[in-house]
């Protein structure tokens, strides 16, 4: 008997109860449903994240005051000279540049309109590190460092907070915890990211945050260092060198460190593994559907089973072998989780998308991914329920006696 | 004339229910000529159900020797005995046994499609269909027909492998006696036309009548024969 006339009789068959077809279904739509969905989200969040990091700038490191674990007490502040120290080509060959900043909130107003902003104190090196450009005016350079320059450039967002419009603010003043400021630069903007809007920031020059809006003490302390390697095989590199040249300077011993070096690639990681589990959690869940769903067709089919125990009978009298009954009930098994399954991809797919327009709407960019090997997954994984849940049935009706079935009432 | 198609040696039929031993047959020996008209009857519980399933192979018998159109049908196991049936065997029950989804057609066609035949099936259903006179019913479902075109599909489907043995099981029990004479009828004439051997398990003398010989069973054993 060929598989085409076994696959089409078996789909009459199903849809001789369509009713019963569909709610056996039902269990399996919404456990595919629910790992389509959850492996699109989780994709799509992944990409999101990746997306955002990626955006802060490339081949970057992070370091910070303070150790990995709270073991170590009374951690010696970063500086001015850990920084520079840090850009000695001798013994940091890997270093590209380090950006030392100053950060804080800070109150900024103009004209009746007032906002509270990130403000960031920042050296010329800031700007290639982060990937910072400006649509118009220019940049902090090193005469606004030297001069402790009352100037300032403005996030995209903070420019609509106060002026309401985005260009045309070169020359303006505005007030930064009530000091005058006059304004040289509008960001590009830069969209929501791991570390809240970066649009609502404003940046002035290092030493004019460090000697009136964000005083430190000591007077030279830095809060982070941002260090960019020359390349991507060189981060690892990079991380052992300021390891070394740090806790040089600060005199510590091996493995107590009073810093945390922290790489883009670290960040990617800890994102990558909180998705994971969240995928994981999910898949869990609906792992769990699908077996109920499985148990569902078993139970079905037995019952299908049973009601036709005559015709099943009535074909071995005809010549059916076992293994002609096997694969009649197993085709209508596995068909019907195959169906099930399809009708899940389609349901999650639609879900993802629903989820990716809301949280679009609601500001946060996000694409669902269905990949190719997520609907192969869920193809095979459903058909393989069907069969795995209808061998027993299907055996059941393949062992029957044709004598005591053709008598079956 | 050639050997007979059936032929049967002290075959004995043992079921357990439970502790207890039932002999539904205690050493039946018969043979059937090629072609012949049979008719087997006796009251409930004479073994006349146990002895048509071990002639249609639908199961095996505890003791004895039965040879089917040549091939010993002992030792067979299931798969053996499936094949058998589908080739050596055709079914007419009581109550018509068709699959209430499908098409006239593709009932006769069943069988054909269990034998591994792959072309001409349609046609060769076809054929069967029209030489039991429903040639313009094919597409119709059992629930569109009546009883007696319902049991006319049975016969077209019991004839469609050209089977060694035709076995009918009260064939006219769900008719009128209208009806089921018209069935016996086309039984009888098919059975002239192609010479396939007819055995016909019955209650009703007036059909019994009809056959060549009637064999009367009577607690598991031949009682007596009577040629017509």
């Amino acid at each position: 008997m060929n598989i085409w006339r076994a696959v089409i009789e078996a789909l009459e068959s199903l849809n001789g109860n369509k009713m019963r077809s569909g709610l056996t279904m039902l269990g399996i739509v919404i456990g595919v449903a629910a790992v389509i969905a959850m492996l699109a989200l989780g994709a799509g969040a992944q990409d999101t994240i990746l997306g955002s990091l990626s955006g802060i700038g490339t081949n970057l490191l992070f370091v910070f005051s303070g150790g990995e674990d709270e073991s170590i007490r009374n951690p010696e502040p970063l500086t001015i000279g850990d920084a520079e120290a840090l850009q000695d080509s001798f013994s940091a060959p890997s270093i590209e540049a380090v950006a030392p900043i100053l950060q804080g909130s800070s109150e900024v107003s103009y004209g009746g309109e007032a906002s509270t902003v990130t403000l960031t104190g920042v050296t010329p090196a800031y700007f290639p590190v982060r990937n910072y450009a400006v649509t118009e005016g220019e940049t902090i350079s090193e005469e606004h460092i030297l001069g402790r320059a009352s100037v300032v450039l403005l996030g995209v967002e903070v420019a609509d907070n106060l002026f309401g419009h985005r260009d045309g603010l070169v020359g303006e003043t505005i007030r930064v915890e009530g000091q005058p400021f006059r304004v040289i630069g509008v960001l590009e903007e830069q969209g929501g990211g791991m570390m809240g809007s970066q649009d609502n920031e404003i940046l002035i020059p290092f030493s004019t945050a460090q000697a009136r809006i964000l005083r430190r003490s000591p007077a030279d302390r830095v809060d982070v260092i941002f260090v960019q390697s020359v390349d991507a095989d060189s981060v690892t590199t990079t991380e052992e060198e300021i390891s070394q040249i740090l806790s040089q300077r600060h005199r510590t011993a091996v493995g107590e460190n009073d810093f945390t070096v922290f790489s883009q690639q670290d960040m990617v990681d800890t994102a990558s593994s909180i998705t994971g589990i969240l995928t994981t959690f999910i898949g869990g869940i609906a792992a769990i559907s699908l077996l109920v769903g499985g148990i569902g067709i078993m139970n079905i089919m037995l019952v299908s089973v049973t009601e036709r125990t005559r015709e099943i009978g009535l074909r071995k009298a005809l010549g059916a072998r076992k293994q002609d009954i096997l694969i009649q009930f197993l085709t209508e098994s596995s068909l019907l989780s195959l169906v099930g399954g399809l009708i899940g991809i389609a349901l999650g797919w639609a879900i993802g998308a629903v989820v990716g327009v809301i949280s679009t709407n609601s500001g946060t960019a996000f694409e669902p991914v269905v990949s190719l090997s997520a609907i192969l997954l869920a193809t095979i994984f459903s058909t393989v329920i069907g069969l795995f849940f209808g061998i027993y049935p299907a055996n059941r009706a393949a062992n029957l006696v044709p004598v005591e079935a053709l008598r079956y009432e | 004339m050639d050997a007979p198609v059936i032929i049967t040696r002290n075959l004995t039929k043992v079921y357990k229910m439970g502790e207890m031993e039932v002999h539904a047959l205690r050493g039946v020996s018969l043979e059937i000529k090629r072609g012949e008209v049979v008719a087997i009857m006796g009251p409930s519980g004479s073994g006349k159900s146990t002895l048509m399933n071990t002639l249609g192979c639908l199961d095996q018998p505890s003791g004895g020797e039965y040879i089917l159109d040549g091939e010993t049908v002992a030792d067979l196991n299931d798969d053996q005995l499936a094949d058998i049936r589908n080739r050596k065997v055709g079914f007419v029950f009581q109550s018509f046994n068709l699959l209430a989804r499908s098409t006239a057609l593709s009932n006769v066609e069943l069988p054909l499609r269990y034998s591994g035949t792959t072309s001409g099936r349609k046609e060769k259903a076809r054929l069967a269909l029209e030489s039991v006179g429903l040639g313009d019913r094919i597409d119709h479902r059992p629930a569109e027909l009546s009883g007696g075109q319902q049991q006319r599909v049975a016969i077209a489907r019991a004839l469609v492998n050209e089977p060694a043995i035709l076995m009918a099981d009260e064939p006219t029990g769900n008719l009128d006696s209208k009806v089921g004479q018209e069935i016996m009828d086309l039984l009888l004439n098919l059975n002239k036309e192609s010479g396939t051997t007819l055995i016909i398990i019955t209650h009703d003398p007036k059909v019994a009548a009809q056959a060549q010989r009637t064999i009367r069973l009577h607690d598991g054993q031949i009682r007596e024969e009577v040629p017509a």
